[in-house]
C-alpha cells in the first residue's frame, strides 16, 4: 500500500505529472466516487473519521471545521473554499514543494473539500513570490477543466466548481485567515474580529472554509484508499503523514514526508544527517518561526501535535529551524523579532508598538548596549504581547521564540550584558 | 474642498493601455465586485509599467470606480507593490531566520558593496533594485534570493557576483 500519499508523485528532477499520468497514479478517483453518488455528508464523515488535523499551523480538526458551515434550505447558497497558499512562516518550505511537485494533488483536494462544504467557487490565495507554483497550478487547473473535473456539472454529478488562482503581493499577516479574506476582497489585510467565524460569515459575508495546502493534499488519499488505510500510516497518536523539514546547519537539510509520531531524533539525526561537523545542537524551533524553542533533551519527543505541546511548544508547520552552538541564540531571536515587527499589520497597538520596541532592544544587545532593565522589558513583553492581549495571533506567535529563548538561553542574554558585545563574534 | 482635490487628481490619471484593460477585465469576471480586483489591477499595471505611479493609481481607481485613498491604502500595504520606480531587475533578498543562520548577514554586506547601494535603493545604472523579503520558502537551500522571477539558491559571495554579471549581460535565468 501507499505510505507516502503526499509525495508519491513528486520527483523534483522532472516536471510534475500531467493529468493522464496523475490519473494513472490513482489520481482523481475521488471525483469518480462523487460522480458515482458519494454524498457531501459521506465525504465529511470520512474526513472526520480520518482524524485529519489542519497542517497550516493551528492543527484544528479539518472535519470539525467543515461541519460549522451552515447547510440546508435557510442558509446562504453561495459558499466558498479558500486555499491558504500564502506560505511565509519563517523556516517553512513545505507547501511550495507540494504545489511545484504535484499540483494535481492540490486541485483534487480542492474538489473534495469544496464538494463536502457545497462550495461552487474556490480561490487559491497564492503567495506572490511563488511564480513557479502559479504557472504549474494554472496548467493543472486547465487540464482538470478539459477533463471535466472542474466547471459545470462535474462528470454529470450536478456539482459545479470553479477554481481561481489569486496571486498576492506579500505580507505575512495574509496567512491569518480573516486577514486573508480581507486581502481577497481587495482590502488592506488586517484581521477581522471573531466571531463571526469565517465558516459562518467569511468571504463577502458568505460561509467560507480556509484550508492550508498540505491539509487539502491529504484528502485524495483518504477518499481513494480509505480511512482504515489512513489510520495505518501514523506511528503516534495523530493520524496520517506530514511533511517535515529541517533547515539550519545540519548535514542534509531538506523536506520529507514521514508518519506522524516519529521521534524528532530520527528526523534531525537520520533524515537531516545530524549537525554539520564541528557543531553541536543547541536547540530548535519545531514548526516554524512562531513556535517555542525545544532543546536536545527533547529529541525523543514524538512528532505529534499533543506530544510536542506537552513540551511547551507546537508542531505547527512541522518545519524545524536548527540552532547550533556557534550561532548566537540572542541574534537568532532578534532576527525573528525583526521579522514579526516588520510584518505586524499595524492594526492593534501592542503588536504595532510592542514588537518594534522588542526589536530595538535586540539591536542594542547586538551592538553591546544590553542592560538589565531592557532584559526585564523583554520578559514583560512575553506577557504584554501574549495570547489574549492582541487582536490576532501574530504577536503571540512572536512571544513563542521570545519567551522560550529568554528561558533556555538566559546565560547568553546575561553574557551580552556583562561583556557588552555579542560573545559569538569574538 | 475634497471635491477639488479629486478633480485635480483625475486630470493626472494616465490612460490605461489596451493590454492592461484586457487583463483587468479578465479578472473582473472572476470576482463578484470591483474592489476585489484592486490588488490584481495594481499588479497588472506594475507588470506592464514596472511600478505603480500616482498617474497609474488614479487610472486604476477611476477604471474600477474605487476611492483613490482606499486603493492607495491597499497599494502601500503590500510590499510587492512598488510605489516608486524600480530598476530593470528587482532583487528580493531573504533575510529571515534560516537564511540568517546560514550567513545571509555577510552576503547582505557583500551585495550592498557590489551594487554600491543600500536596501531600498536602485543601482546607478538602473539595473537592480535591492529589497529585503521575508522567508522565501526554500530554507533547505538557504541563503536564497529572487531576481525578477528567478530563484537563486545556496548563495555565496562568488555566486552573487556571477548573478549580477549574468543579469547585466542579459542572461539572467539559472
Amino acid at each position: 500500500m501507499v505510505n507516502n500519499p503526499l509525495t508519491k508523485n513528486i520527483d523534483m528532477s522532472r516536471p510534475p505529472l500531467e493529468i493522464t499520468a496523475y490519473e494513472a497514479s490513482d489520481g482523481y478517483q475521488s471525483v469518480q466516487l462523487i460522480a458515482q453518488g458519494l454524498s457531501p455528508e459521506d465525504v465529511l464523515q470520512r474526513v472526520k473519521d480520518s482524524g485529519l488535523k489542519g497542517r497550516g499551523g493551528a492543527g484544528f480538526p479539518t472535519g470539525l471545521k467543515w461541519s460549522f458551515v451552515p447547510q440546508g434550505e435557510n442558509t446562504p447558497q453561495q459558499k466558498f473554499l479558500v486555499v491558504n497558499a500564502d506560505e511565509m512562516e519563517p523556516g517553512t518550505f513545505k507547501d511550495r514543494l507540494l504545489m511545484e511537485g504535484d499540483p494535481h494533488l492540490l486541485i483534487e483536494g480542492v474538489i473534495i473539500a469544496a464538494y463536502a462544504i457545497r462550495a461552487s467557487k474556490a480561490y487559491i490565495f497564492l503567495r506572490g513570490e511563488y511564480v513557479e507554483s502559479e504557472r504549474l497550478l494554472r496548467r493543472a487547473i486547465d487540464e482538470a477543466v478539459n477533463r471535466g473535473f472542474l466547471g459545470r456539472n462535474i462528470l454529470g454529478s450536478g456539482f459545479d466548481l470553479d477554481v481561481i488562482v489569486h496571486t498576492s503581493a506579500g505580507r505575512y499577516i495574509c496567512g491569518e485567515e480573516t486577514a486573508l479574506l480581507n486581502a481577497l476582497e481587495g482590502k488592506r489585510a488586517t484581521p477581522r474580529a471573531k466571531p463571526p467565524f469565517p465558516q459562518v460569515s467569511g468571504l463577502w459575508g458568505k460561509p467560507t472554509i480556509v484550508n492550508n495546502v498540505e491539509t487539502l493534499c491529504n484528502l485524495p488519499g483518504i477518499l481513494s484508499y480509505g480511512v482504515d488505510w489512513y489510520h495505518g500510516l501514523t506511528q503516534g497518536g495523530d493520524h496520517g503523514t506530514k511533511l517535515f523539514g529541517v533547515s539550519g546547519k545540519v548535514k542534509t537539510p531538506g523536506c520529507w514526508e514521514l508518519p506522524l509520531g516519529l521521534p524528532i531524533r530520527e528526523l534531525l539525526e537520520g533524515y537531516a544527517g545530524g549537525m554539520q561537523d564541528g557543531l553541536q545542537l543547541r536547540g530548535f524551533l519545531p514548526g516554524g518561526g512562531s513556535t517555542d524553542f525545544m532543546l536536545p533533551e527533547h529529541l525523543d519527543t514524538a512528532l505529534d501535535y499533543d506530544e510536542i505541546a506537552k513540551q511547551g511548544s507546537r508542531l505547527a508547520t512541522g518545519t524545524m529551524i536548527v540552532l547550533d552552538d556557534k550561532t548566537c541564540p540572542v541574534g537568532m531571536v532578534g532576527n525573528l523579532m525583526k521579522f514579526f515587527a516588520k510584518e505586524s499589520c499595524g492594526f492593534c497597538t501592542p503588536c504595532r508598538d510592542g514588537l518594534p520596541w522588542v526589536e530595538e532592544i535586540f539591536r542594542d544587545f547586538e551592538a553591546g548596549h544590553g542592560n538589565e532593565k531592557d532584559l526585564q522589558i523583554l520578559h514583560d513583553h512575553v506577557d504584554y504581547l501574549g495570547p489574549g492581549r492582541t487582536f490576532c495571533a501574530l504577536a503571540p506567535g512572536a512571544t513563542a521564540p521570545l519567551g522560550s529563548g529568554l528561558k533556555y538561553f538566559k546565560e547568553d542574554f546575561d553574557k551580552h550584558i556583562k561583556e557588552q558585545c555579542c560573545p559569538y563574534k569574538h | 474642498m475634497s471635491k477639488q482635490i479629486i478633480a485635480s487628481s483625475n486630470q493626472r490619471a494616465r490612460q490605461l493601455t489596451a493590454a492592461e484593460i484586457a487583463e483587468i477585465d479578465h479578472e473582473l469576471g472572476l470576482y463578484p465586485d470591483k474592489q476585489a480586483v484592486g490588488l490584481e489591477a495594481l499588479k497588472i499595471v506594475q507588470k506592464h509599467q514596472g511600478w505603480v505611479s500616482d498617474e497609474s493609481l488614479l487610472a486604476i481607481a477611476g477604471y474600477l470606480d474605487l476611492p483613490v485613498a482606499g486603493l492607495e491604502g491597499v497599494a502601500t500595504f503590500f510590499n510587492l507593490i512598488y510605489r516608486r520606480p524600480v530598476g530593470r531587475n528587482v532583487m528580493l533578498f531573504c533575510d529571515s531566520v534560516s537564511c540568517w543562520i546560514m550567513g545571509c548577514e555577510g552576503l547582505k554586506a557583500h551585495i550592498k558593496q557590489a551594487l554600491d547601494i543600500d536596501f531600498g535603493e536602485t543601482s546607478k545604472d538602473g539595473d537592480f533594485t535591492l529589497i529585503p523579503v521575508p522567508c522565501l520558502g526554500d530554507c533547505d537551500r538557504a541563503p536564497v534570493m529572487m531576481v525578477g522571477e528567478d530563484l537563486h539558491r545556496n548563495l555565496t559571495a562568488e555566486k552573487i557576483d556571477k548573478i549580477i554579471l549574468d543579469y547585466r549581460k542579459g542572461e539572467g535565468s539559472e
